[in-house]
């Protein structure tokens, strides 16, 4: 299922934060967003997935206009993300973490259910499939940054999502961890999940994108197939300074 | 016997309280001032229909809870916009106007003069006025709110609202609707402080507009942070701590003429070097 991005638009205080941007990123394609920082991609992933309300413009998924609802109903349409600074629920344990994702969403629901053998047996799928399942019992806050970082990922999984907003999860991960990410990246496309990769490692961007698009300054400044588009000179000299 | 008696039957209700408001507090990160605001309305609903309606307590009992969890169902749908400082003020707020309610709502409450005579609860014939048999009643009723706010520890419901702790906003993109998460349990919280109101209002047999005032809302809280956020065994020590400690140093021996000032900054001592030591308070695992 394929996002259209139509005009989206957010300021903040007169600066264009994203202006106007108008994108298609396709079911089982991973798009890869660079660009400088400050160039609006964080804030257009932040639009994506509701976490910040749009000034302009549509996002529609699957025939659904995103933009129109509700930003915590976002998720049940299959849309879910990751953040550049890693966002867990610091004083829960490991297992909680996903537990949280893998649970009810409604009140009422969730005040008569306990988690079962089923919650934990796919949470523990979810700790191996990531390498953590070491881990369960620790506190999220404990855990080093790598470790927070697939955490996330894993809560990612949990979510059984149709479209994945990938915001810079390589940053600061050992090798090891990158081939782990990668492969869950890889994986989702194959199984035709809509992904969306912000990275700055231009290495890993020609590696997973299938599509490459290039932001500058909140507009789009390139897009097309990876290894052409960062051969062009505009891109080059806006991204690279050169 | 008396006075332990006495003692023991205000550590229970205000355990309840603290119980209660660890819900709000200290799983869901909600800094509460309003919490003894809901206490007084349990307490002024019971009073008023046993002392001038001649109802039984226990149907009093569930009207004051419902009254109470009306109340926290308005006030909450604005409260639930904030979060942190903004949090607390407004609910400062609430209770400036519930205090303000028993006040001047003489035709109700009889504002400043309060309601004196309120009867003792009686079951079955048989009646609470000993306090041996009132303090079983007491304690029954911390069980009861001790259980219900266990059994919503361990549910789903008990771990979202401690995600709503840690990120509220992380926690929308996973597709829960936050604000109904923290609407409900303040409304359930609210609804266990009434029962501590009803219980008040009987065994003192008087009541007045300083049963809903602010400073009892920093007591129950100093008592949830004194026995560990999110610790319900927690808010039951900080309330026998915060309740008993005080009258033991009744007994220190401070020489008379100044022994009710030593008793105050000796108590702020004790309490200031738990909290440097011990900040996640007596049974809790983490700091607010």
């Amino acid at each position: 299922m394929k996002i259209s991005v139509q005009q989206l638009s957010k300021h903040f205080d007169g600066v264009h934060a994203v202006d106007g941007v108008s994108l298609t990123f396709e079911s089982g394609t991973i798009t890869g967003i660079v660009g400088p920082n400050g160039s609006g991609k964080t804030t257009l992933t932040h639009l994506l997935s509701g976490v910040l309300p749009v000034d302009g413009g549509a996002v529609v998924f699957d025939g659904v206009e995103l933009t129109r609802v509700r930003p915590h109903e976002i998720s049940f349409y299959g849309v879910t993300r990751t953040f550049q600074s890693v966002r867990l629920f610091e004083q829960m344990s490991v297992r909680d973490n996903l537990l949280v994702v893998l649970t009810e969403r409604g009140v009422f629901a969730s005040l008569f259910e306990r988690h079962g053998e089923r919650h934990l047996k796919r949470a523990q799928e979810l700790l191996l499939r990531v390498g953590l399942s070491g881990k369960r019992d620790e506190l999220a806050v404990n855990l080093s940054y790598g470790q927070r970082k697939l955490l996330e990922i894993a809560r990612v999984l949990a979510m059984d999502p149709k479209a994945v907003l990938f915001d810079e999860p390589f940053a600061g991960l050992f090798p090891e961890m990158v081939k782990i990410v990668v492969s869950v990246i890889k994986e989702l496309r194959d199984r035709g999940v809509t992904i969306l990769l912000i990275e700055h490692n231009m290495e890993l961007i020609r590696e997973l994108s299938d599509h490459l698009v290039v932001m500058d300054a909140g507009r789009v400044l390139a897009q097309g197939e990876p290894d052409g588009v960062l051969a062009r000179g505009d891109v080059i000299e806006a991204y690279l300074g050169g | 016997m008396e006075y332990i008696l006495h003692l023991a039957i205000i550590v229970s209700i205000f355990a309840i309280l603290g119980v209660s408001l660890n819900l709000v507090v200290g799983f869901t990160g909600l800094l509460s001032l309003a919490h003894a605001a809901f206490y007084g309305v349990g307490a002024y609903a019971s009073a008023i229909l046993t002392r001038s309606y001649g109802w039984d307590f226990f149907p009093s009992v569930l009207v004051g809870i419902a009254v109470a969890m009306f109340a926290a169902l308005l006030i909450g749908l604005v409260l639930s916009k904030f979060d942190g400082d903004y949090y607390a003020l407004a609910s400062l707020g609430f209770s400036a106007i519930v205090y303000s309610l028993f006040l001047n709502w003489r035709g109700l409450t009889r504002g400043s003069l309060g309601l004196p005579g309120i009867p003792r609860p009686e079951i079955f014939g048989m009646s609470f006025s000993e306090r041996e048999f009132f303090l079983i009643l007491a304690l029954l009723c911390l069980i009861l709110v001790y259980a219900v706010s266990r059994w919503i520890e361990r549910s789903s419901f008990g771990r979202v609202l401690k995600a709503i702790r840690e990120d509220e906003r992380a926690l929308r993109v996973f597709g829960y609707r936050t604000l109904l998460f923290k609407l409900a349990v303040f409304v359930m919280a609210s609804g266990m402080a009434a029962i501590a109101g009803a219980l008040f209002a009987s065994y003192t047999r008087f009541i007045d507009p300083n049963v809903g005032l602010l400073m009892d809302s920093v007591l129950i809280l100093a008592m949830v942070i004194l026995g560990g956020m999110a610790s319900l065994k927690g808010s039951i020590f900080g309330a026998l701590f915060l309740i008993v400690l005080p009258e033991l140093m009744r007994f220190v021996g401070f020489p008379d003429l100044v022994a009710a000032e030593l008793r105050q900054i000796t108590y702020g001592l004790i309490l200031i070097l738990l909290m440097l030591y011990r900040p996640q308070g007596l049974l809790g695992k983490y700091k607010l």
